[in-house]
Protein backbone atom coordinates (compact mmCIF):
# COMPACT_ATOMS: atom_id res chain seq x y z
CA UNK A 1 0.00 0.00 0.00
CA UNK A 2 1.13 3.31 -0.78
CA UNK A 3 1.61 6.10 2.06
CA UNK A 4 -0.54 9.21 0.97
CA UNK A 5 0.46 10.94 4.56
CA UNK A 6 3.59 11.02 6.48
CA UNK A 7 3.96 11.86 9.49
CA UNK A 8 8.23 12.29 10.47
CA UNK A 9 9.37 13.22 13.70
CA UNK A 10 6.96 15.47 14.15
CA UNK A 11 7.19 17.55 17.02
CA UNK A 12 5.00 20.67 18.44
CA UNK A 13 5.95 22.76 21.38
CA UNK A 14 3.10 25.28 22.75
CA UNK A 15 4.52 28.87 23.96
CA UNK A 16 7.81 27.89 23.67
CA UNK A 17 10.22 30.37 26.35
CA UNK A 18 7.33 31.16 28.65
CA UNK A 19 5.88 29.04 31.55
CA UNK A 20 3.43 27.64 29.88
CA UNK A 21 5.97 25.35 27.61
CA UNK A 22 4.66 22.02 26.94
CA UNK A 23 4.77 19.83 23.93
CA UNK A 24 1.74 18.60 22.67
CA UNK A 25 3.33 15.97 20.41
CA UNK A 26 6.48 14.57 20.48
CA UNK A 27 8.85 12.82 17.66
CA UNK A 28 5.67 10.89 16.23
CA UNK A 29 6.32 8.74 13.47
CA UNK A 30 3.49 6.94 11.10
CA UNK A 31 1.98 6.89 7.47
CA UNK A 32 -1.79 7.04 6.54
CA UNK A 33 -2.11 4.76 3.51
CA UNK A 34 -4.07 5.96 0.51
CA UNK A 35 -7.93 4.70 0.45
CA UNK A 36 -7.53 3.40 4.44
CA UNK A 37 -10.11 3.89 7.10
CA UNK A 38 -7.41 5.05 9.92
CA UNK A 39 -8.51 5.35 13.75
CA UNK A 40 -6.42 7.81 15.89
CA UNK A 41 -7.49 7.16 19.60
CA UNK A 42 -6.13 8.66 22.90
CA UNK A 43 -6.98 10.42 26.03
CA UNK A 44 -7.47 14.49 26.44
CA UNK A 45 -4.58 15.98 25.97
CA UNK A 46 -2.94 13.44 24.34
CA UNK A 47 -2.25 15.12 21.04
CA UNK A 48 -5.06 14.28 18.60
CA UNK A 49 -6.27 17.60 18.29
CA UNK A 50 -2.66 19.17 17.66
CA UNK A 51 -1.58 16.21 15.62
CA UNK A 52 -4.40 16.62 13.09
CA UNK A 53 -4.18 20.30 12.90
CA UNK A 54 -0.81 18.92 11.34
CA UNK A 55 -2.25 17.10 8.36
CA UNK A 56 -3.24 20.08 6.62
CA UNK A 57 -0.67 22.54 7.82
CA UNK A 58 -2.93 24.76 10.51
CA UNK A 59 -0.26 24.10 12.48
CA UNK A 60 3.63 24.31 11.45
CA UNK A 61 5.83 21.42 13.23
CA UNK A 62 7.97 22.73 15.68
CA UNK A 63 10.49 20.14 14.26
CA UNK A 64 9.73 17.07 11.76
CA UNK A 65 8.11 16.97 8.69
CA UNK A 66 4.42 16.06 6.83
CA UNK A 67 4.77 14.81 3.99
CA UNK A 68 1.56 14.54 1.45
CA UNK A 69 2.37 12.48 -1.40
CA UNK A 70 5.91 12.22 -0.68
CA UNK A 71 6.17 16.08 -0.85
CA UNK A 72 6.44 18.41 2.24
CA UNK A 73 3.55 20.44 2.77
CA UNK A 74 5.84 23.64 3.62
CA UNK A 75 7.90 23.45 0.87
CA UNK A 76 5.90 26.25 -0.21
CA UNK A 77 4.39 27.86 2.32
CA UNK A 78 2.58 29.85 -0.29
CA UNK A 79 0.75 26.91 -1.52
CA UNK A 80 -0.42 25.88 1.95
CA UNK A 81 -3.93 26.30 0.80
CA UNK A 82 -3.70 23.56 -1.72
CA UNK A 83 -2.85 21.38 0.92
CA UNK A 84 -6.00 22.46 3.05
CA UNK A 85 -8.30 21.25 -0.07
CA UNK A 86 -6.90 18.02 -0.38
CA UNK A 87 -7.00 17.14 3.36
CA UNK A 88 -9.96 18.34 4.14
CA UNK A 89 -10.34 18.54 8.19
CA UNK A 90 -13.65 19.10 10.01
CA UNK A 91 -13.03 19.90 13.57
CA UNK A 92 -14.77 18.57 16.57
CA UNK A 93 -18.35 20.26 17.24
CA UNK A 94 -18.10 22.10 13.51
CA UNK A 95 -21.62 23.06 13.45
CA UNK A 96 -20.16 26.63 15.37
CA UNK A 97 -18.36 27.68 11.99
CA UNK A 98 -21.80 28.20 9.91
CA UNK A 99 -21.81 31.11 8.94
CA UNK A 100 -23.75 31.77 6.04
CA UNK A 101 -27.68 32.43 5.21
CA UNK A 102 -28.59 29.61 3.84
CA UNK A 103 -27.20 26.01 3.97
CA UNK A 104 -26.39 25.51 0.21
CA UNK A 105 -23.99 28.69 0.96
CA UNK A 106 -22.38 27.61 3.59
CA UNK A 107 -21.42 24.24 1.76
CA UNK A 108 -20.23 26.23 -0.91
CA UNK A 109 -18.03 28.39 1.21
CA UNK A 110 -15.28 26.19 1.13
CA UNK A 111 -15.30 24.84 -2.95
CA UNK A 112 -15.44 28.48 -4.03
CA UNK A 113 -12.32 29.43 -2.04
CA UNK A 114 -11.70 27.04 -4.12
CA UNK A 115 -12.29 28.18 -7.30
CA UNK A 116 -15.27 26.41 -8.69
CA UNK A 117 -17.96 27.99 -10.38
CA UNK A 118 -21.36 27.53 -12.28
CA UNK A 119 -22.34 23.50 -12.36
CA UNK A 120 -19.07 22.34 -10.83
CA UNK A 121 -19.88 24.12 -7.72
CA UNK A 122 -23.58 23.23 -7.72
CA UNK A 123 -22.81 19.62 -8.66
CA UNK A 124 -20.46 19.58 -5.53
CA UNK A 125 -22.71 21.76 -3.28
CA UNK A 126 -25.62 18.88 -4.27
CA UNK A 127 -22.87 15.98 -4.20
CA UNK A 128 -21.65 16.41 -0.33
CA UNK A 129 -25.52 17.62 1.24
CA UNK A 130 -26.54 13.86 -0.32
CA UNK A 131 -23.67 12.23 0.91
CA UNK A 132 -24.38 13.46 4.88
CA UNK A 133 -28.10 13.27 4.02
CA UNK A 134 -29.51 16.58 3.51
CA UNK A 135 -32.66 16.58 1.90
CA UNK A 136 -32.87 19.12 -1.13
CA UNK A 137 -35.24 21.97 0.90
CA UNK A 138 -33.14 21.81 3.87
CA UNK A 139 -30.90 23.48 1.26
CA UNK A 140 -32.42 26.37 1.19
CA UNK A 141 -33.46 26.93 5.02
CA UNK A 142 -30.63 29.03 6.92
CA UNK A 143 -28.15 26.78 9.10
CA UNK A 144 -29.35 28.35 12.32
CA UNK A 145 -32.66 26.76 11.86
CA UNK A 146 -31.78 23.12 12.08
CA UNK A 147 -31.10 20.83 14.96
CA UNK A 148 -28.01 20.19 16.28
CA UNK A 149 -27.28 17.20 14.19
CA UNK A 150 -28.24 18.68 10.59
CA UNK A 151 -25.81 21.24 11.79
CA UNK A 152 -23.40 19.14 12.09
CA UNK A 153 -24.60 17.44 8.86
CA UNK A 154 -23.98 20.79 6.75
CA UNK A 155 -20.56 21.31 8.56
CA UNK A 156 -19.51 17.94 7.30
CA UNK A 157 -20.96 18.64 3.92
CA UNK A 158 -18.61 21.81 3.67
CA UNK A 159 -15.69 20.02 3.95
CA UNK A 160 -16.86 16.92 2.04
CA UNK A 161 -18.11 19.48 -1.06
CA UNK A 162 -13.89 20.47 -1.60
CA UNK A 163 -13.85 16.83 -2.73
CA UNK A 164 -10.94 15.70 -0.24
CA UNK A 165 -8.52 13.08 -1.15
CA UNK A 166 -7.84 12.56 2.76
CA UNK A 167 -10.87 13.36 5.12
CA UNK A 168 -9.66 13.70 8.88
CA UNK A 169 -12.39 13.83 11.45
CA UNK A 170 -11.58 15.08 14.94
CA UNK A 171 -14.88 12.98 16.84
CA UNK A 172 -17.20 13.81 14.46
CA UNK A 173 -19.99 12.05 16.50
CA UNK A 174 -19.23 13.55 19.93
CA UNK A 175 -22.79 15.10 21.74
CA UNK A 176 -24.77 13.37 19.56
CA UNK A 177 -27.53 10.41 20.79
CA UNK A 178 -27.01 6.84 19.85
CA UNK A 179 -29.13 7.22 16.89
CA UNK A 180 -27.91 10.05 15.78
CA UNK A 181 -24.54 8.54 16.06
CA UNK A 182 -25.00 5.58 14.40
CA UNK A 183 -26.24 7.43 11.43
CA UNK A 184 -23.71 9.54 10.58
CA UNK A 185 -21.21 6.91 11.23
CA UNK A 186 -22.98 4.95 8.50
CA UNK A 187 -22.97 7.79 6.34
CA UNK A 188 -19.06 8.34 6.86
CA UNK A 189 -18.76 4.32 6.07
CA UNK A 190 -20.82 5.02 2.81
CA UNK A 191 -18.53 7.71 1.40
CA UNK A 192 -15.42 5.83 2.21
CA UNK A 193 -16.88 3.12 0.40
CA UNK A 194 -18.20 4.31 -2.53
CA UNK A 195 -15.61 6.81 -3.09
CA UNK A 196 -12.76 5.52 -2.01
CA UNK A 197 -11.14 8.28 -0.18
CA UNK A 198 -9.01 8.18 3.09
CA UNK A 199 -10.06 8.99 5.99
CA UNK A 200 -8.82 9.69 9.43
CA UNK A 201 -11.35 9.08 12.43
CA UNK A 202 -9.93 10.63 15.56
CA UNK A 203 -12.57 9.32 18.98
CA UNK A 204 -12.20 8.18 21.83
CA UNK A 205 -15.02 5.58 21.54
CA UNK A 206 -12.88 2.51 21.34
CA UNK A 207 -16.44 0.91 20.13
CA UNK A 208 -16.93 3.44 16.80
CA UNK A 209 -13.08 3.03 16.33
CA UNK A 210 -13.03 -0.64 16.11
CA UNK A 211 -16.23 -1.13 14.09
CA UNK A 212 -15.35 1.24 11.30
CA UNK A 213 -11.38 1.44 10.30
CA UNK A 214 -8.92 -0.45 8.64
CA UNK A 215 -5.88 0.57 10.93
CA UNK A 216 -5.65 2.12 14.69
CA UNK A 217 -3.12 4.67 16.19
CA UNK A 218 -3.28 4.54 20.07
CA UNK A 219 -1.42 7.63 21.26
CA UNK A 220 -0.64 8.36 25.21
CA UNK A 221 1.04 11.90 26.40
CA UNK A 222 2.18 12.78 23.03
CA UNK A 223 3.61 10.13 21.68
CA UNK A 224 2.56 7.05 19.68
CA UNK A 225 1.95 4.28 21.94
CA UNK A 226 1.03 1.73 19.48
CA UNK A 227 -0.50 0.92 15.72
CA UNK A 228 -1.75 -1.41 13.91
CA UNK A 229 -4.66 -3.16 13.04
CA UNK A 230 -7.36 -3.52 15.47
CA UNK A 231 -6.80 -7.30 15.93
CA UNK A 232 -3.36 -6.27 16.78
CA UNK A 233 -4.15 -3.81 19.30
CA UNK A 234 -6.84 -5.21 20.86
CA UNK A 235 -4.38 -8.36 21.53
CA UNK A 236 -2.57 -5.89 23.86
CA UNK A 237 -5.96 -5.22 25.37
CA UNK A 238 -4.25 -5.33 28.87
CA UNK A 239 -1.82 -3.05 28.19
CA UNK A 240 -4.31 -0.51 26.86
CA UNK A 241 -6.28 -0.94 29.93
CA UNK A 242 -3.01 -0.03 32.05
CA UNK A 243 -2.38 3.23 29.48
CA UNK A 244 -5.55 4.16 31.01
CA UNK A 245 -7.54 3.68 27.61
CA UNK A 246 -10.62 1.58 27.02
CA UNK A 247 -11.22 -1.52 24.85
CA UNK A 248 -14.56 -2.18 23.19
CA UNK A 249 -16.96 -3.84 25.22
CA UNK A 250 -16.57 -7.15 23.12
CA UNK A 251 -13.15 -7.48 24.08
CA UNK A 252 -13.48 -6.74 27.75
CA UNK A 253 -16.35 -9.92 27.95
CA UNK A 254 -13.82 -11.83 25.93
CA UNK A 255 -10.95 -10.65 28.28
CA UNK A 256 -12.71 -11.70 31.85
CA UNK A 257 -14.08 -15.19 30.51
CA UNK A 258 -10.19 -15.82 29.15
CA UNK A 259 -9.74 -14.77 32.87
CA UNK A 260 -12.00 -17.10 33.91
CA UNK A 261 -10.70 -19.85 32.06
CA UNK A 262 -12.22 -20.10 29.05
CA UNK A 263 -9.90 -21.14 25.91
CA UNK A 264 -10.72 -17.84 24.10
CA UNK A 265 -8.82 -15.67 21.85
CA UNK A 266 -9.48 -11.90 23.82
CA UNK A 267 -8.57 -9.94 20.31
CA UNK A 268 -11.81 -9.95 19.40
CA UNK A 269 -14.04 -6.39 18.96
CA UNK A 270 -17.07 -7.35 17.10
CA UNK A 271 -20.23 -9.30 18.58
CA UNK A 272 -19.92 -11.89 15.71
CA UNK A 273 -16.64 -12.70 16.00
CA UNK A 274 -16.77 -13.39 20.00
CA UNK A 275 -20.00 -15.05 19.23
CA UNK A 276 -18.42 -17.66 16.81
CA UNK A 277 -15.71 -18.35 19.07
CA UNK A 278 -17.97 -18.94 21.96
CA UNK A 279 -20.06 -21.13 19.47
CA UNK A 280 -17.45 -23.11 18.70
CA UNK A 281 -16.39 -23.98 22.08
CA UNK A 282 -20.20 -25.23 23.20
CA UNK A 283 -19.45 -27.66 19.92
CA UNK A 284 -16.16 -28.87 22.24
CA UNK A 285 -14.01 -27.33 19.47
CA UNK A 286 -11.30 -25.29 20.33
CA UNK A 287 -10.65 -21.97 19.08
CA UNK A 288 -7.17 -20.42 17.92
CA UNK B 1 -1.18 33.24 16.74
CA UNK B 2 -4.01 34.95 18.77
CA UNK B 3 -3.11 32.74 21.69
CA UNK B 4 0.04 34.89 21.61
CA UNK B 5 -1.38 37.96 22.98
CA UNK B 6 -0.33 38.62 26.23
CA UNK B 7 -2.08 41.96 26.97
CA UNK B 8 -2.56 41.58 30.68
CA UNK B 9 -2.33 38.07 30.36
CA UNK B 10 -1.68 36.71 34.68
CA UNK B 11 1.39 34.75 35.10
CA UNK B 12 0.91 32.08 37.83
CA UNK B 13 3.88 32.38 40.35
CA UNK B 14 3.61 33.14 44.57
CA UNK B 15 6.53 35.75 45.04
CA UNK B 16 6.09 38.63 46.64
CA UNK B 17 4.18 40.84 44.24
CA UNK B 18 2.25 38.36 43.70
CA UNK B 19 1.16 37.92 47.10
CA UNK B 20 0.33 41.15 48.01
CA UNK B 21 -3.35 42.48 48.25
CA UNK B 22 -4.88 43.67 45.03
CA UNK B 23 -5.63 47.37 46.51
CA UNK B 24 -2.00 47.56 47.84
CA UNK B 25 -1.37 47.12 43.83
CA UNK B 26 -3.55 49.07 42.75
CA UNK B 27 -2.75 51.95 44.96
CA UNK B 28 1.10 50.97 44.14
CA UNK B 29 0.73 51.39 40.29
CA UNK B 30 -1.17 54.78 40.99
CA UNK B 31 1.38 56.63 43.02
CA UNK B 32 4.07 55.15 40.31
CA UNK B 33 1.79 56.48 37.21
CA UNK B 34 1.71 59.76 39.21
CA UNK B 35 5.17 59.45 39.98
CA UNK B 36 6.50 58.98 36.23
CA UNK B 37 4.00 62.08 34.86
CA UNK B 38 5.74 64.36 37.85
CA UNK B 39 9.31 63.42 36.42
CA UNK B 40 11.25 65.75 34.75
CA UNK B 41 14.68 65.80 35.10
CA UNK B 42 16.97 62.49 34.41
CA UNK B 43 17.62 61.57 38.00
CA UNK B 44 13.86 61.16 38.42
CA UNK B 45 13.44 58.69 35.53
CA UNK B 46 16.57 56.50 36.49
CA UNK B 47 15.28 56.51 40.11
CA UNK B 48 11.98 55.51 38.47
CA UNK B 49 13.42 53.08 36.33
CA UNK B 50 15.38 51.07 39.24
CA UNK B 51 12.50 51.05 41.44
CA UNK B 52 10.70 49.19 38.19
CA UNK B 53 13.41 46.88 37.58
CA UNK B 54 13.80 45.88 41.33
CA UNK B 55 9.78 45.18 41.25
CA UNK B 56 10.46 43.25 37.75
CA UNK B 57 12.92 41.01 39.27
CA UNK B 58 11.32 40.11 42.81
CA UNK B 59 8.45 39.07 40.74
CA UNK B 60 9.91 36.13 39.05
CA UNK B 61 8.01 37.42 35.30
CA UNK B 62 10.99 37.59 33.50
CA UNK B 63 12.11 40.62 31.12
CA UNK B 64 10.93 38.88 27.97
CA UNK B 65 7.46 38.96 28.45
CA UNK B 66 7.49 42.51 29.50
CA UNK B 67 8.97 43.08 26.26
CA UNK B 68 6.69 40.96 24.39
CA UNK B 69 3.50 42.68 26.04
CA UNK B 70 5.24 46.08 24.40
CA UNK B 71 4.40 45.15 20.77
CA UNK B 72 0.88 46.06 20.34
CA UNK B 73 1.73 49.93 22.01
CA UNK B 74 5.01 49.91 19.64
CA UNK B 75 3.47 51.64 17.17
CA UNK B 76 2.20 54.20 19.24
CA UNK B 77 5.56 54.82 20.53
CA UNK B 78 7.21 55.24 17.62
CA UNK B 79 4.55 57.66 16.53
CA UNK B 80 4.70 59.79 19.86
CA UNK B 81 8.47 59.61 19.49
CA UNK B 82 8.65 61.37 16.13
CA UNK B 83 6.00 63.63 17.01
CA UNK B 84 8.08 65.31 19.82
CA UNK B 85 11.44 64.48 17.58
CA UNK B 86 10.36 66.64 14.80
CA UNK B 87 7.65 69.00 16.25
CA UNK B 88 9.65 70.63 19.41
CA UNK B 89 10.54 74.05 19.21
CA UNK B 90 14.04 74.51 20.83
CA UNK B 91 16.83 76.90 21.01
CA UNK B 92 18.93 75.32 18.55
CA UNK B 93 17.87 73.07 15.34
CA UNK B 94 20.29 70.74 14.79
CA UNK B 95 18.71 69.61 11.61
CA UNK B 96 16.56 71.41 9.42
CA UNK B 97 14.95 69.58 6.41
CA UNK B 98 11.90 71.54 5.28
CA UNK B 99 9.15 71.56 7.89
CA UNK B 100 10.58 68.81 10.13
CA UNK B 101 13.28 70.33 12.41
CA UNK B 102 14.89 68.47 15.05
CA UNK B 103 15.79 70.79 17.94
CA UNK B 104 17.51 69.44 21.18
CA UNK B 105 14.88 70.20 22.93
CA UNK B 106 12.75 68.11 20.50
CA UNK B 107 15.41 64.61 21.16
CA UNK B 108 15.05 65.19 25.10
CA UNK B 109 11.49 65.19 24.65
CA UNK B 110 11.17 62.20 22.14
CA UNK B 111 13.37 60.13 24.68
CA UNK B 112 12.12 61.19 27.73
CA UNK B 113 8.61 60.40 25.94
CA UNK B 114 9.02 56.87 24.30
CA UNK B 115 10.45 56.25 28.12
CA UNK B 116 7.80 57.27 29.95
CA UNK B 117 5.07 55.13 27.67
CA UNK B 118 7.62 52.05 28.16
CA UNK B 119 7.91 52.35 31.86
CA UNK B 120 4.27 53.03 32.22
CA UNK B 121 3.18 50.12 30.23
CA UNK B 122 5.63 47.98 31.88
CA UNK B 123 4.43 49.29 35.55
CA UNK B 124 0.67 48.24 34.81
CA UNK B 125 1.55 45.21 33.05
CA UNK B 126 3.76 43.90 36.23
CA UNK B 127 0.10 44.53 38.01
CA UNK B 128 -1.71 42.59 35.73
CA UNK B 129 1.06 39.99 35.12
CA UNK B 130 1.35 39.10 39.07
CA UNK B 131 -2.68 39.21 39.99
CA UNK B 132 -5.09 37.33 38.58
CA UNK B 133 -8.57 38.51 37.11
CA UNK B 134 -10.55 37.64 40.28
CA UNK B 135 -8.29 39.46 42.65
CA UNK B 136 -8.05 42.67 40.60
CA UNK B 137 -11.63 43.00 39.66
CA UNK B 138 -11.95 42.20 44.07
CA UNK B 139 -9.25 45.19 45.03
CA UNK B 140 -11.21 47.45 42.20
CA UNK B 141 -14.21 47.13 44.03
CA UNK B 142 -13.35 47.68 47.42
CA UNK B 143 -11.53 50.83 46.61
CA UNK B 144 -14.17 52.43 44.66
CA UNK B 145 -16.68 51.05 47.39
CA UNK B 146 -17.25 54.77 49.13
CA UNK B 147 -18.74 55.36 45.69
CA UNK B 148 -21.83 53.76 46.46
CA UNK B 149 -22.84 56.24 48.44
CA UNK B 150 -23.34 58.70 45.21
CA UNK B 151 -25.21 55.73 43.96
CA UNK B 152 -22.59 54.20 41.63
CA UNK B 153 -23.07 50.35 40.79
CA UNK B 154 -19.83 49.50 42.30
CA UNK B 155 -20.68 46.13 42.68
CA UNK B 156 -22.78 45.12 38.81
CA UNK B 157 -19.52 47.43 37.18
CA UNK B 158 -17.17 45.13 39.28
CA UNK B 159 -19.15 41.85 38.03
CA UNK B 160 -19.41 42.96 34.47
CA UNK B 161 -15.67 43.44 34.79
CA UNK B 162 -14.83 39.99 36.21
CA UNK B 163 -17.12 38.68 33.38
CA UNK B 164 -15.53 40.58 30.85
CA UNK B 165 -11.73 39.43 31.55
CA UNK B 166 -13.05 35.92 32.47
CA UNK B 167 -14.40 35.45 28.57
CA UNK B 168 -11.33 37.32 26.91
CA UNK B 169 -9.73 34.09 26.98
CA UNK B 170 -12.66 31.96 25.77
CA UNK B 171 -13.19 34.39 23.27
CA UNK B 172 -9.90 34.22 21.89
CA UNK B 173 -9.85 30.71 21.91
CA UNK B 174 -12.96 30.76 20.39
CA UNK B 175 -11.78 33.13 17.37
CA UNK B 176 -8.69 30.72 17.14
CA UNK B 177 -10.97 27.68 16.69
CA UNK B 178 -13.63 29.42 14.26
CA UNK B 179 -10.77 31.07 11.84
CA UNK B 180 -9.03 27.37 12.40
CA UNK B 181 -12.07 25.94 10.59
CA UNK B 182 -12.76 28.38 8.05
CA UNK B 183 -8.86 28.25 7.48
CA UNK B 184 -9.52 24.83 6.90
CA UNK B 185 -12.46 25.73 4.01
CA UNK B 186 -9.37 27.79 2.59
CA UNK B 187 -10.73 31.17 3.94
CA UNK B 188 -7.57 33.40 3.46
CA UNK B 189 -7.17 36.35 6.05
CA UNK B 190 -3.56 37.21 5.11
CA UNK B 191 -3.82 38.28 1.29
CA UNK B 192 -5.95 40.78 -0.31
CA UNK B 193 -6.30 44.70 0.12
CA UNK B 194 -8.06 45.96 3.46
CA UNK B 195 -11.98 45.53 2.38
CA UNK B 196 -11.08 41.52 0.98
CA UNK B 197 -9.48 41.39 4.40
CA UNK B 198 -12.33 42.65 6.35
CA UNK B 199 -14.96 40.80 4.16
CA UNK B 200 -12.75 37.41 4.82
CA UNK B 201 -13.73 38.59 8.42
CA UNK B 202 -17.32 37.66 8.02
CA UNK B 203 -17.44 33.82 8.11
CA UNK B 204 -15.28 33.82 11.86
CA UNK B 205 -17.63 37.36 13.39
CA UNK B 206 -20.51 35.94 12.20
CA UNK B 207 -20.32 32.45 14.41
CA UNK B 208 -18.27 34.41 16.78
CA UNK B 209 -21.24 36.70 17.77
CA UNK B 210 -24.11 34.09 17.63
CA UNK B 211 -22.08 31.95 20.27
CA UNK B 212 -21.15 35.26 22.41
CA UNK B 213 -24.95 35.33 22.44
CA UNK B 214 -25.19 31.95 22.97
CA UNK B 215 -22.84 32.13 26.28
CA UNK B 216 -24.13 35.11 27.53
CA UNK B 217 -27.69 33.25 27.36
CA UNK B 218 -25.97 30.73 29.16
CA UNK B 219 -24.54 31.96 31.87
CA UNK B 220 -27.17 34.46 33.26
CA UNK B 221 -28.94 31.39 33.66
CA UNK B 222 -26.75 29.49 35.66
CA UNK B 223 -25.87 33.05 37.87
CA UNK B 224 -30.06 32.60 38.05
CA UNK B 225 -30.20 29.05 39.08
CA UNK B 226 -27.79 30.09 41.83
CA UNK B 227 -30.02 32.69 42.75
CA UNK B 228 -27.65 35.68 42.08
CA UNK B 229 -29.24 38.90 42.90
CA UNK B 230 -26.64 41.25 43.07
CA UNK B 231 -24.30 42.47 45.36
CA UNK B 232 -27.09 43.13 48.46
CA UNK B 233 -25.79 40.72 51.23
CA UNK B 234 -23.28 39.05 49.58
CA UNK B 235 -20.63 37.61 51.46
CA UNK B 236 -17.18 36.82 49.46
CA UNK B 237 -14.98 33.83 49.51
CA UNK B 238 -11.81 35.50 49.20
CA UNK B 239 -11.76 38.09 51.92
CA UNK B 240 -9.34 41.12 51.28
CA UNK B 241 -6.65 41.71 54.55
CA UNK B 242 -4.15 43.73 54.60
CA UNK B 243 -1.58 42.56 55.91
CA UNK B 244 2.37 43.63 57.11
CA UNK B 245 4.14 43.43 54.11
CA UNK B 246 1.39 45.68 52.13
CA UNK B 247 1.53 49.16 54.33
CA UNK B 248 5.75 48.37 53.81
CA UNK B 249 5.00 48.35 50.12
CA UNK B 250 1.99 51.55 50.57
CA UNK B 251 4.80 53.32 52.04
CA UNK B 252 7.69 52.53 49.73
CA UNK B 253 5.32 53.99 46.85
CA UNK B 254 4.35 57.35 49.01
CA UNK B 255 8.01 58.38 49.89
CA UNK B 256 8.93 56.70 45.88
CA UNK B 257 6.33 59.88 45.17
CA UNK B 258 7.22 62.37 47.47
CA UNK B 259 11.02 61.64 46.95
CA UNK B 260 10.02 62.38 42.86
CA UNK B 261 8.10 65.68 43.79
CA UNK B 262 10.88 66.84 45.95
CA UNK B 263 13.22 66.16 42.90
CA UNK B 264 11.30 68.10 40.41
CA UNK B 265 11.62 70.79 42.84
CA UNK B 266 15.41 70.62 42.50
CA UNK B 267 14.80 70.73 39.09
CA UNK B 268 16.29 67.26 38.52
Amino acid sequence: MKPILEVKHLTHTYSAGTPFQRSAVEDMDFAVNEGEFLGIIGHTGSGKSTLIQHLNGLLKPTEGQILLRGKDIWEEPKKIREVRFKVGLVFQYPEYQLFEETVYKDIAYGPTNMGMTGDALDHAVREAARLVGLRDDQLEKSPFELSGGQKRRVALAGVLAMEPDVLVLDEPTAGLDPAGRENLMANIRDYHRNKGKTIVLVSHSMDEIAQNVDRILVLKSAHVLMQGTPEEVFARGEELITAGLDVPQVTRIAMALQRRGLPVDPAVYTVEALEQQLQQLRKGGTVC
Amino acid sequence: MLKDITLGQYFPGNSIAHRLDPRTKILLVVLYIISLFTARGLVSYALIAAVLAVCIKVSHVGLRPMLKGMKPVLFIMVFTGLLNLFFTPGERYLIEWGALRVSDTGIKNAVFMVFRIMMLIMGTFLMTYTTSPIRLTDGLEALMNPLKKIKVPVHELAMMMAIALRFIPTLIEETDKIMSAQKARGADFESGNIFQKAKALVPVLVPLFVSAFRRADELATAMECRCYAGGEGRTKLHVLKYAGKDYIALACGIILLSGIITLRKLGI
